[in-house]
């Protein structure tokens, strides 16, 4: 059989399962956008490439399936590196395909060519620039098997024009085998015999899951750990959702925005047992003071996130859902009775950090932030895909959302990238189009990407945009406000568009609120509306987010107010 | 904890990009390259990487979970504190007066090295042995003026069992 690259790249995508590309078209990707015209595969076209990635991002961490991108060599491969770079940091499952100028011309400073293979060397899991037909078939397929398996992760297949339009005698490749790529999913037994004796015998412990919970799909196993052993559960921002945050055992996010409870807890317990977290410096604030009293059991499938930040007493490699379906098989044939006794007094300890200071703001007759999320939780009733921009809105939305399940907080949390919320709510709402999908975004972050708005109404994807808008860049205005001395540099912002008639002009719809009397109402109406829908809703300007612990402080010393 | 030296031998893919790959994952996370040696092995689709860089203990466990990481990388096997025999090889040019060249001769003698080139006024010297004999032969060339060195790097293999 005779086919072109662009034709075997089709085939090879519909046997991955492929159904959706985000991508935009140029010069030396014509051949492969010609090819893909006659599939089924659906094209959404954006309107930058930034927003291709993101979109992709956001589509996999919905579904949970591998995000594809494709766009053209040059401006169009460099574009995407912020969200390469962004899926990277959050180990989100993505090929990405860039156009490169044809062979022969590589590396004579042809039009439109740059190295994106040496510029995303450091930012994906893996990469590949296609030199011949011959190896396509074989790259996608490991591409595919890269980006999804192991700590999942972006990968980059460079093609050049010539490759995609060479036809070649086409032979399927065989079993795909890289002897140098081998995760380790099954973890050792004998850790997870130490660790199921800490956890019987520690009197303080707390549960740390994360990102890796949520991309292993062990969010029933971590449940039934936390209520079988009665371990109360904290999450780092990527793991929200991962234990419901209406049970309670939870103790609410933890770190530099954690709530008093949970940061309190790494303070004082005696056992941190944490499952798919890298322990970020956003979690720690700083590492030698952090958790003083703990031992820590640390699960995760990468190797390089253990012991990287902070020492730890039982190291577990391994997949999260398959250790943690282990661990509780091994805790079942062990004598708990007592232990809800034994943990009286910690979770009355924690009731009472929980009651005196609780996650709370002062309302007044200004619309506050975080009324706007507590109000969106409750008419969604949790059951929204959220995603966020970058800074307070995201903070907001990570504190007075209570996230039930996995998969419905999409947040840029390694990289934080502003600009982000829009494009993976278009992502997302591709994947879930039931759902009701909602980004919480800033005034500044929103202007990032609110070119995507002609995609969203493009393809008649009913996301919702919450602005909290303080006219203020107001994440580093309260790091101003707080150890700068009030002074702004920078952050104003008070020449943003009318939302309301930018919504408009997109042929969306456009909402606003100024009182508090009014957010209930124009939340009733942007959510129940069949169409894209930006609320517009005009926010204290200086309200910070709270808790608060200064960069580099330990993470129990907090500001509270 | 203190720095130490730690030798890595590291089998790899023999593709384009793999060392840029490997010397990229050292400058970005701030880890040091003290030498590099890069060939082919046997197997024409393997090469071998003898790298030597410093670092304390938890460090060089990340480097080698790091390298591990690479979709490239085979194998990363930590030579330090192992059983394993290291060599280094360096071309010498040092200078060669009239009244000097008796006393190189009998250096080379002594370290079991060779003139590989000889002009009016230089001598060109291979050596070959591990950091202790480079160290030594260079202590006592220096006096006598050299005028450019080349040294491979550390290369490394485990001793079998006997």
């Amino acid at each position: 059989m005779k086919l072109t690259g662009a034709q075997i790249l089709m085939k090879v995508l519909k046997e991955e399962g492929v159904d959706t590309i985000f991508g935009f078209p140029g010069g030396v990707v014509i051949d492969i956008y010609d090819e893909l015209a006659k599939t089924d595969i659906r094209h959404i076209l954006v309107r930058h490439e930034q927003g291709a990635v993101h979109a992709a991002d956001g589509y996999a961490r919905a579904s949970g399936k591998v995000g594809v991108c494709l766009v053209t060599s040059g401006p169009g491969a460099t574009n995407t590196v912020t969200g390469i770079a962004c899926a990277y940091m959050d180990s989100i499952p993505m090929v990405i395909f860039t156009g490169q100028v044809p062979t022969q011309l590589i590396g004579n400073d042809a039009f439109q060519e740059v190295d994106i293979v040496g510029i995303t060397r450091p930012c994906t899991k893996h990469n590949y620039l296609v030199k011949r037909t011959e190896d396509l078939a074989r790259i996608v397929k490991e591409a595919f098997i890269i980006a999804a398996s192991g700590r999942p992760g972006p990968v980059l297949i460079d093609l050049p024009k010539d490759v995609s339009n060479t036809k070649i005698t086409y032979k399927a490749p065989k079993r795909i085998e890289m002897k140098s790529y081998n995760p380790t999913y099954k973890p050792n037994m004998k850790q997870l015999h130490r660790a199921v004796k800490l956890i019987k015998n520690s009197k303080k412990p707390i549960v740390f899951a994360g990102g890796g919970v949520v991309l292993s799909r062990g969010s029933k196993e971590l449940t039934e750990l936390a209520h079988k052993t009665r371990i109360p559960v904290t999450c780092s921002l990527m793991g929200l959702g991962v234990f419901p945050g209406t049970d309670p055992l939870w103790l609410g996010m933890i770190g530099m925005h954690g709530t008093y409870r949970a940061n309190m807890c790494s303070g004082e317990c005696d056992l941190i047992v944490a499952v798919g977290v890298r322990f970020d410096d956003r979690v720690t604030g700083k590492t030698d003071t952090f958790a003083p009293n703990a031992k820590v059991v640390h699960i995760d499938i990468d190797p390089t996130s253990i012991r990287k930040n902070i020492p730890v007493a039982v190291p577990v490699v391994g997949d999260c859902k398959i250790t943690l379906g282990l661990l509780n098989r091994l805790l079942d044939k062990e004598d708990l009775g007592d232990l809800k006794k034994k943990r009286k007094k910690w979770l009355d300890q924690i009731d009472q950090w929980k009651s005196t200071t609780p996650l709370a703001y002062k309302q007044k007759n200004i619309i506050k932030p975080q009324y706007v999320v507590e109000k969106l939780y409750e008419l969604t009733k949790g059951e929204a895909i959220i995603t966020t921009e970058v800074g307070q809105n995201q903070m907001w939305a990570a504190q007075y959302y209570h996230f039930k399940k996995p998969n419905h907080f999409i947040t840029s949390g390694g990289l934080g990238v502003m600009g982000f919320g829009l494009p993976a709510a278009i992502g997302a709402q591709i994947a879930c189009p039931k759902k009701l999908v909602v980004d919480i975004a800033g005034d500044g972050s929103i202007q990032m990407n609110i070119q995507e708005m002609a995609t969203a109404e493009q393809y008649g994807l009913p996301v919702k945009i919450v602005i909290l808008n303080n006219q203020y860049l107001g994440m580093v205005r309260q790091w101003q406000e707080l150890f700068y001395g009030k002074r702004y540099s920078g952050t104003v912002m008070e020449h943003a568009p009318d939302f309301v008639k930018l919504a408009e002009a997109y042929g969306a719809v456009g909402l606003r609120a100024t009182k508090p009397e009014e957010v209930e109402p124009v939340l009733i109406e942007g959510l129940s509306s069949s169409k894209t829908v930006i609320m517009d809703f005009a926010v204290e300007r200086e309200e910070c987010v709270y808790p608060m612990v200064p960069a580099g402080a330990p993470i129990t010393e907090m500001l509270l107010a | 904890m203190t720095e130490q030296k730690h030798i890595l031998s590291i089998l790899v893919d023999n593709q384009p990009g793999v060392l840029s790959r490997i010397a990229g994952l050292f400058s970005g996370r701030g880890y040091n390259i003290e030498s590099l040696s890069v060939a082919e092995t046997m197997d024409p689709l393997v090469s071998r990487i003898t790298l030597v860089t410093m670092a304390d203990t938890p460090v060089v466990e990340q480097i080698v979970k790091q390298l591990h990481k690479l979709i490239n990388v085979i194998k990363v096997y930590e030579l330090t504190g192992a059983n394993y025999v290291q060599r280094e090889m360096a071309l010498i040019k040092v200078q060669a007066k009239p009244e000097h060249r008796a006393e190189i001769l009998r250096i080379v003698d002594i370290f079991r090295c060779k003139v590989v080139d000889v002009g009016q006024g230089h001598y060109t010297l291979e050596v070959t042995g591990d950091e202790g004999k480079m160290d030594a032969i260079l202590n006592l060339l220096k006096p006598i003026g050299i005028k450019e060195i080349a040294k491979t790097g550390i290369i490394a293999l485990f001793r079998e069992q006997k």
